[in-house]
């Protein structure tokens, strides 16, 4: 599943995640069908509204091995959120439905190391990366150190610590509007330490605390790019070649490809 | 109290606060984490204090009857309060039947939600708070904003000119070489307090658990003014929630020892008190214990919810919690504040109410990112998180027939409208595709990567540009790109 995120808003991530996969030998289907987890009305409480939601990630899933999401966030929605919503719509179908799909729902690095039993994609980032285990990651999936296992294992990539690096970065979905100056507040002291680290890149596995978190560091003009790990984990020693010498982050005003992205 | 957001916005301009908070939370989660890593069954002794709490709370009514017949059979008086208002009518019964014009009073979260010291005031009764934090916050003319460390947002020097200031007006004055050295302070208060101690007549009390099989309360804590409370008046009031009972001395076994180390990091907890009625000649000889429910019924009848009845008040939620860090605990409006608190008291008041309490108390369940960190220590395993979503529904759905439309929920059956169709995204996709082209070109950043950012939004979208940066849309969107690159798939979109 590409996250309805993804989609819009950071094609490259799915892009990413395809090109992984295939390469690891996966046959990878996009089911057009598919839009969204459901998780921003049932995370803002219009569960109603959310049964649509639930019953078309159903039907677009039903009958494949694996659904493979590039987050967290997603999946944990997947696992343990379409079943609240599928009991509030008093259909059976659904909740069967859901019960089939849910524990077939994986994000990336739970897909990778626990199925796919790899630890080593066969990547290069040549990169100092500080990396941030989202929230729903660590807790909702417990995903533990798989990210991690899998970034050590890329070539080129120094993985530098996070101080303070399993507390919230502040996105929260609607939480960042509904409550902005708590989250920013959260995301300015993320931002510090990411800054702190003196890395070139902040790694995630979800694309949407990465636009928080890298929206507060590009206002501060901190010069850290974020990336998704997805991104990292699909580069390799073709696509550092491909990639133009990079000019000073901040005062970048060429569109230079994003990581990942192949030149034309 | 302004709804969540705004309050937390005041206390988010409060530098010394944000910096008092960060130090003190830092150092009790530090300290937790390290003695609750000393347990090697940690989890399991969280399984079974859960367990107890729950099955206790599924046969409350029994329990309850049978504290009570034993207590009275101990020689204690046993009184049921409603709300608020009845255990206050009780207390000041009590007090004014022996013609006090003061009562002592040992650190209780119950008396601080029922408002205890203003009824009391109001009957020109002073009631005198003796646990170190409660006292500087009654000193200080302020509120608590924590459930351990009620003056968690102050620091030593604000301490010492509290006392300096306000000691004399409330009985003996704080000396003229008064340091802020935590020992010279702690010192002060302990002449300030044993003059209260010894001339209090009354003493009122909270309870941490009650055992039914024995009729027993039990009050836990680390500096022994709540033993002085419970042991030197001649006649105590004991104010008690009655999700504290539990029906056992075994089943409060795990409990014990869940509680201090989740609370304030330590291995045992320095005092436990217990008593049962009245013993001749020794301690109180006229004992009132007090049974309240002031919503606890209302939190009982919830499904999802009642979990949060389990609730041992150590506080190990708050600490963590990254929103309550930023703003203190004042901006909850109520003496439950933190994550426990987001869910307390929607539960015990109700949410969808009209006016401003209402709105703020509906405002609570949103006062979290759920990340979850909550639930990761709570000793008795709430999941919190889980309950904030189910009352985040119970809130929308109580709004569903207001009049005047809401933009959020416009929002929202907009985005579910779109999210329950493929073709329905894929031609909101192709939209912002164009305002991302339109956006490029009024947006002056570009981000560390190259990609350009959107401008600074008007109206909703402010709440995020404000302060962050949002990358503009792409020109092609993910599903767009796999239809134009793989021909080959069936695609009609």
């Amino acid at each position: 599943m590409v996250t309805c995120v993804n989609d819009a808003m950071f094609p490259e991530t799915g892009k990413a995640v395809v090109r992984l996969l295939e390469r690891l030998g996966v046959e990878v289907d996009f089911p057009a069908a598919q839009t969204c987890c459901a998780q921003p009305m049932v995370n803002t409480g219009y569960l109603d509204e959310a049964v649509p939601v639930v019953r078309t990630f159903v039907e677009a899933f039903d009958g494949y091995d694996a659904v493979v999401t590039p987050s967290g966030s997603c999946a944990g929605s997947a696992r343990h959120q379409h079943a609240i919503v599928a009991r509030r719509s008093g259909d059976p179908a659904l909740a069967a439905a859901v019960e089939r799909t849910a524990p077939r729902t994986y994000e990336l690095s739970e897909f990778l190391v626990d199925v796919l039993g790899v630890v080593d994609v066969g990547a290069y980032f040549p990169h100092t990366v500080t990396y941030h285990p989202t929230c729903h990651s660590l807790r909702m999936l417990g995903v533990g150190d798989r990210p991690r296992r899998l970034l050590e294992a890329v070539r080129g990539l120094r993985l530098v610590e996070l101080p303070g690096a399993a507390e919230c970065c502040g996105f929260g979905g609607t939480f960042a509007v509904k409550n902005s100056d708590t989250s920013i507040a959260m995301g300015a002291d993320k931002a510090r330490h990411v800054r702190g680290t003196g890395a070139e890149v902040l790694v995630a596995g979800d694309n949407s605390c990465l636009v928080h978190v890298g929206g507060v560091l590009s206002r501060q003009q901190a010069g850290v790019r974020v990336v998704h790990l997805a991104e990292v984990l699909a580069s390799t020693e073709e696509d550092a070649a491909d990639e133009p010498p990079q000019t000073s982050p901040a005062t970048a005003v060429g569109r230079a490809p994003l990581q990942g992205e192949r030149t034309p | 109290m302004p709804a969540f957001p705004a309050a937390a916005r005041v206390a988010l301009a409060d530098t010394q606060l944000r910096h008092n908070l960060a130090h003190a939370t830092r150092t009790i989660r530090d300290k937790r984490a390290a003695v609750v890593g000393e347990v090697a069954q940690w989890e399991a002794l969280r399984l079974a204090g859960a367990a107890v709490k729950e099955s206790a709370l599924l046969d409350l009514d029994r329990h309850l009857e049978q504290l009570e017949e034993r207590l009275t059979a101990a020689g204690a008086t046993v009184h049921w309060a409603r709300d608020a208002e009845e255990a206050c009518a009780v207390v000041a019964a009590v007090a004014r039947a022996h013609g006090v014009d003061e009562v002592v009073k040992v650190k209780s979260m119950a008396t601080a939600e029922i408002g205890l010291n203003e009824a009391l005031a109001a009957e020109g009764i002073a009631a005198w708070e003796t646990d170190l934090a409660e006292l500087i916050v009654q000193l200080g003319g302020d509120l608590p904003s924590h459930i351990l460390v009620p003056a968690i947002h102050r620091n030593r020097a604000e301490i010492r000119e509290i006392f300096r200031r306000e000691m004399a007006a409330a009985g003996r004055p704080a000396p003229d070489d008064l340091t802020d050295e935590p020992a010279v302070l702690a010192a002060a208060a302990r002449a300030h307090l044993r003059e209260k101690f010894l001339r209090a007549k009354v003493g009122v009390s909270g309870a941490n658990f009650a055992v039914a099989e024995s009729g027993t309360l039990v009050v836990v804590e680390s500096e022994g003014n709540g033993r002085m409370c419970l042991t030197l008046p001649e006649v105590l009031v004991s104010v008690v929630g009655i999700e504290k009972v539990v029906p056992t001395w075994e089943a409060l076994d795990p409990l014990l020892r869940l509680l201090p180390r989740s609370s304030t990091g330590e291995r045992m907890n320095p005092y436990t008190s217990t008593w049962s009625g009245v013993t001749p000649g020794d301690g109180p000889q006229e004992v009132h214990v007090v049974l309240l429910d002031a919503g606890r019924t209302r939190a009982l009848a919830d499904e999802v919810g009642r979990q949060a009845l389990r609730c041992i008040r150590c506080s190990a939620c708050l600490n963590v919690c990254p929103v309550y860090e930023r703003t203190g605990g004042h901006a909850y409006g109520s003496v439950y504040p933190g994550p426990i608190g987001a869910i307390l008291n929607p539960l015990m008041k109700g949410v969808g109410q009209a006016g401003p309490e209402g709105a703020q108390t509906d405002s609570l369940p949103y006062a979290s990112s759920l990340c979850g960190a909550c639930f990761e220590v709570c000793p008795v395993r709430i999941d919190i998180p889980s309950v904030l979503v189910d009352l985040r529904a119970q809130v929308v759905d109580a709004h569903r027939g207001d009049r005047g439309v809401k933009g959020e929920a416009v929002a929202m059956r907009a985005a579910a409208w779109s999210f329950s169709d493929a073709r329905r995204l894929a031609w909101a996709e192709r939209a912002s595709g164009v305002a991302g082209r339109v956006l490029t070109r009024l947006g002056r950043t570009t981000l560390p990567g190259g990609r350009r950012a959107a401008g600074r939004l008007p109206g909703p979208g402010a709440a995020w540009t404000g302060a962050r940066d949002l990358p503009a849309p792409p020109r092609e969107s993910f599903r767009a790109w796999w239809a134009r690159t793989r021909p080959t798939q069936e695609d009609d979109r």
